[in-house]
């Protein structure tokens, strides 16, 4: 049989830390190819409709736009915590609270005309995001409690809040008794960017926060400091910095940043709060993070590609008529083939054919002490 | 009387589900393997279970490739983290947002469908008893197995030598490969019987709980899985505690919102007001109940530092590349 080891490199490998995102897409392409070949559609033109058919006209470029936007804000938040060994993998919850939050004054006094108010909501959008992350890191905080599983939970939770959100206080009393609020006014409306399509100021965001962040992560001694308590905690510890602090940190950039995804979508490409405002844009974001190699540079690129998960997913279902949690499952290949590329990056991989068992392990003798 | 023997019933049948898949982690666990993808293994032995059940028209079959399912997907989880060293919490993840995404497109075509369901246990004499009868002669046969695997995972981790060994490799990896135990061996095979576990799990939702297939059905119970083995400190007679309460709550706030509230006009004020108290709450808020608390019961556990770092295997989640 054969076997597969893994032999230490001296140091990291430059090559396949470039490499890495992109030999995972290629697999990830493959093993796509081969998928829908099961599923009895022609392979080549399959891929075509999902990756490339979503990318030929204008307008469609702006449809990627919305959809990377939320991808690349949330992401961008998260590869701090995870570089910081924190993991919020709750992201999905606190994009919600972060839409509810900020759409307070568009729903409760939907008159509101001032420049004010559109600012007004981003803050309390990502106050709102910021303040629902702030329970997972005070109870790390304080009680030491696992923050992947409280994080994990308080999605179940925000989502259960924003159906009865829609359905009950913030119902619109004009809408039919449909479960949604009442459409927010223009001037609550993020403002689109060019004529030629629907993308709207959400993308500047993202792009500004991920420069933003990279500029402190590269630059700044916070962003030092981030690195040093996630690669070596006894080290960080020494040179004086605090975990506990940084998983307030982590945890309060990143929940700010999903909620101002979250508040931008709202008011951005749907215009109105309703029971499912994300199409599991938070767990999706944990893989553009990895994607992007945690460098929120890398972050947008891999964002895009994301992005284009989603709509070609939409695009195989009308013209192929495949299901549109494809691009679930494409997105799962995809995180699975980048951790195992990233392998690569510390360790060569040797195949060994069968051998003769090692003279110097020692045999566990039966009853031996 | 016959009232709460059926809330009784139903407990268990809610907390089946949650045990099989906490005492597979569990072993996973005590070797030093975090899988956070239980709840992606569940719903895909949950969408496995229905549709071979209902392809063969055989449940039993569809508990086989629940099972078998869960193995496979569990084998991909281990192949990641413990042949290729990649990092457990993301490669955990990576499995249940597949798994979800999966079982989505397997299931499009079983919606809506009638399922097949697992017979109750059904022994003449017994089963008829008054009480007892149909609580311990009478109930599904998962619940059964799930009970014998608490009984053969104490046994097997407390009193067995491969039991130890794999509680040793938990513990310091380093120390067991250095005494010439195969840490990814024993992995592989604690990996693998989370997985069946998970697979099981599933089984029990779509062939039991409700025969059929509803995409997204196991609505977080993998995560609360995960949490019911912290919640036990790693031994499994608590698992089976935990996973009753869970069911308790899941099944009480069914209850509570499926309730008539005017069936108690007659009661006095005493009952009657504390049931309309709750009834005024929004459903919503009932149904946020196992949620929350999970989370109230994880910080319980974890506010006592120095147990809770007495019972955590102590390699648990480290990645492991034997040095040669």
């Amino acid at each position: 049989m054969m076997r597969i080891e893994l032999v230490k490199r001296p140091q990291r490998s430059a090559l396949f830390s470039m490499l890495s995102p992109f030999i995972a897409f290629a697999l990830t392409l493959i093993a796509g190819a081969i998928m829908f070949a099961m599923l009895g559609v022609n392979p080549a033109k399959a891929l075509y409709a999902y990756f490339i058919s979503p990318l030929t006209e204008v307008w469609q470029l702006h449809e990627l736009a919305i959809k990377a936007a939320p991808l690349i804000m949330i992401a961008v938040g998260l590869s701090v915590c995870f570089r910081a060994n924190i993991w919020n993998i709750g992201a999905e919850g606190q994009f919600t609270m972060g839409a509810i939050a900020g759409s307070l004054l568009p729903v409760l006094y939907p008159d509101l005309q001032g420049a004010y108010l559109l600012p007004l909501m981003l803050l309390m959008g990502m106050i709102g995001g910021a303040a629902y992350a702030s329970v997972p890191a005070l109870l790390k905080a304080r009680f030491n409690t696992n923050e992947i599983l409280t994080s994990l939970m308080l999605v179940y939770v925000s989502q259960l809040f924003l159906d009865w959100v829609v359905r009950g206080p913030w119902r619109d009393p004009m809408g039919y008794n449909f479960p949604q609020t009442v459409q927010f006014s223009s001037a609550a409306r993020l403002p689109e960017l060019l004529d030629s399509g629907r993308a709207n100021l959400g993308f500047i965001f993202s792009i500004v926060a991920a420069v933003l962040v990279w500029l402190m992560m590269s630059r700044m001694l916070k962003g030092f400091e981030v690195r040093v308590l996630g690669s070596s905690p006894r080290a960080g510890r020494f040179a004086g910095f605090s975990i506990r602090r940084m998983a307030f940190f982590a945890f309060m950039l990143s929940g700010a940043l999903a909620g101002l995804a979250g508040i931008s979508e709202v008011s951005g490409a749907i215009g109105r709060l309703q029971p499912v405002i994300s199409p599991g844009y938070g767990f999706a974001a944990i893989i553009v993070a990895f994607l992007g190699r945690l460098n929120p540079l890398g972050i947008i690129a891999a964002g895009l590609v994301l992005g284009l998960t989603y709509l070609g997913g939409e695009a195989a279902q009308s013209s192929l008529g495949v299901s549109d949690k494809l691009a679930r499952v494409f997105q799962g290949m995809l995180l699975f083939f980048v951790l195992g590329c990233d392998t690569l990056i510390h360790y060569r991989i040797r195949f060994v054919g069968r051998k003769a068992p090692a003279p110097e392990t020692v045999p566990v003798q039966e009853g031996a002490h | 009387m016959d009232i709460w023997v059926s809330i009784l019933l139903t407990i268990a049948t809610a907390a089946t589900p949650l045990l099989i898949a906490a005492i597979g982690e569990l072993v996973a666990e005590r070797a030093g393997v975090l899988n956070l993808g239980v709840e992606g293994m569940m719903i895909m032995g949950a969408v496995g279970g229905f549709g071979a059940g209902y392809l063969t028209g055989s449940p039993w079959i569809g508990v086989l490739a629940a099972i078998i399912i869960g193995v496979l997907f569990s084998l991909l989880f281990a192949f990641m983290t413990l042949t290729l060293a990649t990092n457990q919490v993301a490669t955990g993840l990576s499995l249940t947002i597949l798994g979800l995404g999966l079982s989505g497109m397997l299931g499009t075509s079983f919606v809506g469908l009638p399922g097949q369901r697992l017979p109750n246990l059904d022994i003449p004499g017994l089963t008829s008893l008054p009480v007892v009868g149909r609580l311990l002669f009478g109930q599904d046969p998962i619940f059964y197995l799930s009970i014998a695997l608490v009984i053969a995972v104490t046994w097997f981790l407390f009193r067995s030598r491969t039991g130890l060994t794999m509680r040793a490799i938990g513990d310091s990896h380093t120390s067991a490969h250095a005494l010439g135990i195969s840490v990814i061996g024993y992995r592989y095979l604690a990996v693998m019987f989370g997985g069946a576990c998970a697979g099981l799990a599933g089984a029990h939702l779509s062939l039991v709980y409700t025969p059929q297939w509803v995409e997204n059905m196991s609505a977080g119970r993998g995560w609360i899985a995960l949490a019911l083995v912290v919640f036990a400190s790693w031994r499994p007679w608590r698992v089976l505690a935990g996973a009753y309460i869970f069911g308790a709550i899941w099944i009480g706030q069914l209850h509570v919102q499926a309730i008539d509230l005017s069936s108690f006009a007659s009661s006095s004020w005493f009952i009657y007001q504390p049931i309309a108290l709750i009834k005024s709450l929004p459903s919503q808020f009932l149904s946020s109940l196992p949620y929350l608390a999970t989370i109230v019961v994880l910080v319980l556990i974890s506010r006592n530092k120095r147990l809770t770092m007495m019972n955590t295997p102590a390699s648990l989640a480290q990645p492991f590349v034997p040095e040669r």
